[in-house]
């Protein structure tokens, strides 16, 4: 991933980010906004661009931008207004998307992120609303290409950044703050691979201790991060060696294609245009009380960073468990409710972190859609502290309840996991496996105390794991000391 | 013998010695027996009859609407679910809209019967109906000269008697220099009255729909039933609560009436001069005082126009692309191919100028020389506006510089008859209202027409001066066939 921070090229990037509002209806009409339905079935007049047709901006896409800028310490533009940016593509039935250029809803924020050295601000240049387009469906079978519109009057967000990256690591950790922000807000899921979120990199390089930025390029499409991460990486490259074959870096746009691992310039003719932005006569502008803006901030949650240092405090928790805890709004929520319940901080992070993530990662599932009740993992808890399952048994009950939201209790009982309470059948297992490894018996008593371990695995497996494993450890011990 | 008013048609509906269906069929006979000679329909509605059947039911129900049974012709950029609407353009030749117009929804709700749709420049682009793609609509006064424009189909329709009342839009003169050049009533609303949901856009900033009429009293009550607050316009104002009722006199002494001098300078033809004069003595006679004064920024008007409204056109225009709806070509190479090709076979010469003016405007290096000294022209031409009505009621003013020319004549030459739009333009520029309505004749016999303006919302004032006019003139009375029976 680093492999460039030793060329003597240092690497500047700005991000635009698309955020795909979550409301409920669209921005200029009252079209759903649904993903996933049947083509051109989430469509009006308004939104598919009929003769006539007039605009009618949605408050609640107003509320949310509102909302995006206070959270990343922006100023609100009280008096903003929509303008139009006029260009032809099929997915645009207007032939201009509204968009806002000369007055955005939002300017001069920052986020905070943990950088390369250390904690660091990306300053956010502006926040803008506007309407998505539809999606074009190339049919390879036929060579025909079909629109459809339902995407079309989508309400997002572009957050555009100052050039304050300087490498993949610090992008992605500028993305995954504003994704856990907008989530925190209600604004947006923030699914990347549903274009709920979307961004363009603008990337050059120069020379470490150059003053002047070098030439960028814009590079589009990348649905993952990871593709994100790739993307720079090629792209790092690709200009370091333009310029090191004497060349220059062309300004233009790029498109990233992940299947093959490779970004490639779009035609020329992609790259001219020229926007004819213009205020959109049929919108008024907006104007932005500071009672409004005052009723929008109230409605602001503790935010990740606030919520990270109070688990630090309150719950002594590092600052790594914390961030982990505090990425997705539903994790965190998750975590207070059963801390709440059960009063045990470390362990409830400990399986959120260790256990839950893991199964999350492996699934390729986002936090935000955790469905199991915190009473379930608190109860959990409870039984391993009462001693009444030891830990492992406690990892496959998680499995359980993560999966499934089974009640740990009734599980435990059912299946009859419970840890084995009665001394006299745990000795008499012991003194089986014991008379029957004498060899490890023996190795233990000739000074190799690593023997041991190898019998409490025997006993764990004669109890089927149902023994505490530190108290069949200490009994051993006692055993073979004598 | 004069046309009926829509007022009369009313009246007899009311006292039951006339049907909805009986007057429905009686003007789509004479639109069937007279449109020939002028164009002025695209589409003949062929559900007037069975609209006209339901209306006379609710009638014998007791239950009155305000236009029950009022037959109306509507311009072709208005849009109507059961009739094509395709502003007179290839582009949209046979299109059917999805929706019906506000202005449309309120009117059936009212009880009015739409007779069909009438023909305009193409988009509302031009001051003759020539630009239309289907024919030129020929003035019913003499049927050489032209019936102005871009509402020509609907000024026409109603001078010929082929309808009582008609809808117009006015984007920079469109209903009141048609009405000027056919001896008729129109009103221009201050900006935000009507709603322009499924008023196919021009100049977004400037266009308003508004009546056109033989009179001032059937202006206001078409207008009266259009205006208001509609959701889904957003530039719709709300609170709009005409009611002319209290309008309709010719009590109008005291009011001020400002002339401007330079209005009636150079390249203003002497007759319509004349005439202007004429009136201003009869709003005299009837108490008004009438004052000169000299209005500013008059030259400025008609270039901050032809830059706001091409630019917005440019742009409203673009939808217009071969893909989801209107003239596709039938062969095309690739994308950019079809778009080429879809626009430059759909749209006319005059909407391509027009696109090409506005598209200009708005590149990039040009936008701040154009466009945006356009838009500070518009605030100073405002301000000269609020400052007269500081002083003024309303200010009378020529609605064009000549009384109609003859067909072919204008297109030739498209600065002149851009310059034509002197004295209209600026009211859209500046959102207010203006009422246009014929003060004589000139020596030719064609009608000459006045126009007066005044300030945001005060088409209430603006009705009862014209009204009173109305009162003790008879050249509202006046028509082409009247005048062949003399």
């Amino acid at each position: 991933m680093t492999g460039y921070k030793n060329t003597g090229y240092e690497v500047v990037i700005g991000l635009e980010v698309h955020v795909e509002l979550n409301t409920a209806t669209k921005i200029f009409c009252n079209c759903s906004t649904a993903f996933g339905a049947e083509p051109n079935t989430h469509v009006c007049p308004v939104c598919s661009g009929m003769p006539g047709v007039l605009p009618v901006m949605n408050q609640k896409v107003l509320e949310k931008a509102v909302a995006a800028g206070l959270a990343t310490n922006c100023t609100i533009t009280q008096k903003c207004k929509f303008d139009r940016k006029n260009y032809f593509y099929p997915d645009l039935p207007k032939a201009y998307q509204t968009s806002q250029l000369y007055l955005p809803i939002c300017r001069n924020g920052y986020v905070e992120i943990e950088g390369d050295e250390g904690p660091k601000k990306v300053r956010i240049h502006q926040i803008h609303m506007e309407e998505d387009a539809g999606k074009l469906n190339h049919d390879a079978k036929s060579g025909s290409t079909l629109i459809d519109y339902n995407r079309c009057g989508v309400p997002l967000l572009e957050i555009v950044s100052e050039p304050d990256m300087r490498s993949a690591e610090e992008v992605q950790a500028y993305l995954e703050k504003l994704k856990s922000t907008m989530e925190y807000l209600n604004v947006s899921d923030c699914k990347m691979q549903e274009g709920s979120m979307r961004a363009d990199v603008n990337l050059s390089v120069r020379r470490v201790g150059d003053t002047e930025l070098g030439t960028r390029t814009e590079t589009k499409n990348m649905n993952s991060f990871k593709a994100i991460a790739r993307a720079i990486e090629y792209e790092i490259f690709r200009q370091i060696e333009v310029i090191e074959d004497g060349g220059h870096v062309k300004q233009e746009t790029r498109r990233w294609d992940d299947e093959k691992g490779i970004g490639y310039a779009m035609r020329s003719k992609e790259n001219a245009h020229d926007y004819r932005y213009f205020p959109e006569p049929d919108l008024a502008p907006i104007n932005i009380s500071d009672a409004y803006l005052a009723e929008i901030a109230a409605t602001i949650p503790e935010l990740p960073d606030q919520k990270k240092e109070r688990y630090m405090q309150d719950f002594k928790l590092s600052a790594y468990d914390a961030a982990q805890l505090t990425r997705s709004r539903r994790l965190a929520e998750i975590f207070e409710q059963t801390v709440a319940l059960c009063d045990q901080p470390k362990e409830a992070a400990n399986f959120l972190i260790g256990d839950c993530l893991r199964l999350l990662n492996a699934e390729g599932r986002e936090a935000q859609s955790l469905d199991f009740s915190p009473e379930n993992l608190a109860a959990l808890l409870k039984l391993v502290a009462a001693g009444t399952i030891n830990k492992t048994t406690a990892k496959a009950v998680f499995e359980k309840i993560y999966a499934e939201n089974i009640d740990p209790a009734a599980y435990v009982k059912e299946n009859g996991l419970e840890m084995m309470s009665d001394d006299g059948e745990l000795d008499k297992l012991i003194a089986e496996v014991v008379d029957a490894n004498p060899k490890s018996v023996a190795d233990y008593k000739g000074g190799k105390k690593a023997a041991v371990g190898f019998l409490v695995g025997q006993v764990m497996k004669a109890t089927k794991g149902k023994a505490d494993a530190g108290k069949v450890n200490a009994k051993l011990q006692e055993i073979l000391n004598k | 013998m004069r046309e009926q008013t829509a007022k009369e048609l009313r009246e007899k509906l009311a006292a039951g010695e006339a049907t909805a269906c009986g007057l429905t069929k009686q003007y789509l006979a004479k639109i069937a027996a007279g449109d020939a000679a002028y164009h002025a329909f695209n589409t003949v509605n062929e559900a007037a009859a069975a609209r006209a059947a339901a209306v006379d039911k609710q009638l014998a129900a007791g239950l009155a609407t305000p236009l029950a049974g009022v037959p109306i012709a509507i311009k072709d950029n208005i849009a109507t679910e059961d009739m094509p609407t395709t502003c007179s353009s290839k582009i949209l030749e046979g299109f059917m809209s999805p929706y019906n117009a506000t202005v449309v929804e309120k009117l059936t709700d009212a009880g009015a019967v739409i007779l069909g749709k009438t023909n305009m420049d193409e988009f509302a682009m031009g001051s003759t109906t020539e630009t239309s793609y289907t024919g030129v609509t020929k003035n019913p006064w003499n049927t050489a000269k032209v019936p102005g424009g871009s509402s020509g189909g609907s000024a026409a329709a109603v001078a010929a008697g082929l309808a009582p009342v008609a809808l117009g839009s006015d984007t920079g003169g469109s209903i009141r220099q048609p009405c000027a050049y056919c001896g008729l009533t129109g009103i221009k609303p201050t900006y935000g009255a009507v709603s322009r949901y499924g008023l196919l856009a021009y100049g977004s900033s400037l266009d308003q729909i508004g009546p056109i009429a033989h009179t001032a009293a059937d202006c206001a009550a078409v207008l009266q039933v259009i205006a208001g607050y509609d959701e889904k316009d957003s530039t719709s104002a709300k609170n709009v609560n005409f009611d002319f009722s209290t309008a309709l006199h010719d009590n109008i002494a005291g009011k001020k009436i400002g002339l401007p001098r330079n209005y009636l300078g150079e390249g203003l033809n002497a007759e319509i001069r004349a005439g202007i004069l004429a009136a201003a003595e009869q709003f005299a006679a009837l108490g008004a005082e009438i004052e000169e004064f000299d209005m500013p920024m008059m030259d400025y008007a008609v270039p901050a126009y032809y830059i706001i409204a091409s630019a917005e056109a440019s742009s409203n225009l673009s939808r217009y692309d071969g893909i989801k709806y209107g003239y596709h070509p039938e062969s095309f190479s690739d994308l950019e191919d079809l778009y080429l090709s879809a626009r430059s076979e759909g749209f006319g010469p005059e909407v391509k100028r027009r696109i090409m003016l506005g598209t200009f405007a708005l590149s990039s290096g040009y936008y701040d020389a154009y466009y945006q000294k356009a838009l500070k022209v518009r605030a100073l031409i405002r301000q000269a506006f609020d400052a007269a009505f500081d002083k003024y009621d309303a200010i009378l003013s020529p609605v064009a510089p000549t009384t109609a020319p003859n067909l072919g004549e204008s297109l030739s030459d498209p600065l002149a008859m851009y310059l034509s739009d002197i004295y209209t333009v600026a009211i859209n520029l500046v959102g207010i209202p203006a009422i246009s309505l014929p003060c004589g004749f000139d020596a030719a016999g064609m009608p000459i027409g006045m126009q007066l303006l005044g300030a945001v919302w005060s088409e209430e004032k603006l009705v009862n001066l014209a009204h009173a006019y109305q009162m003790h003139t008879d050249w509202h009375e006046q028509t082409p066939t009247h005048k062949e029976a003399e």
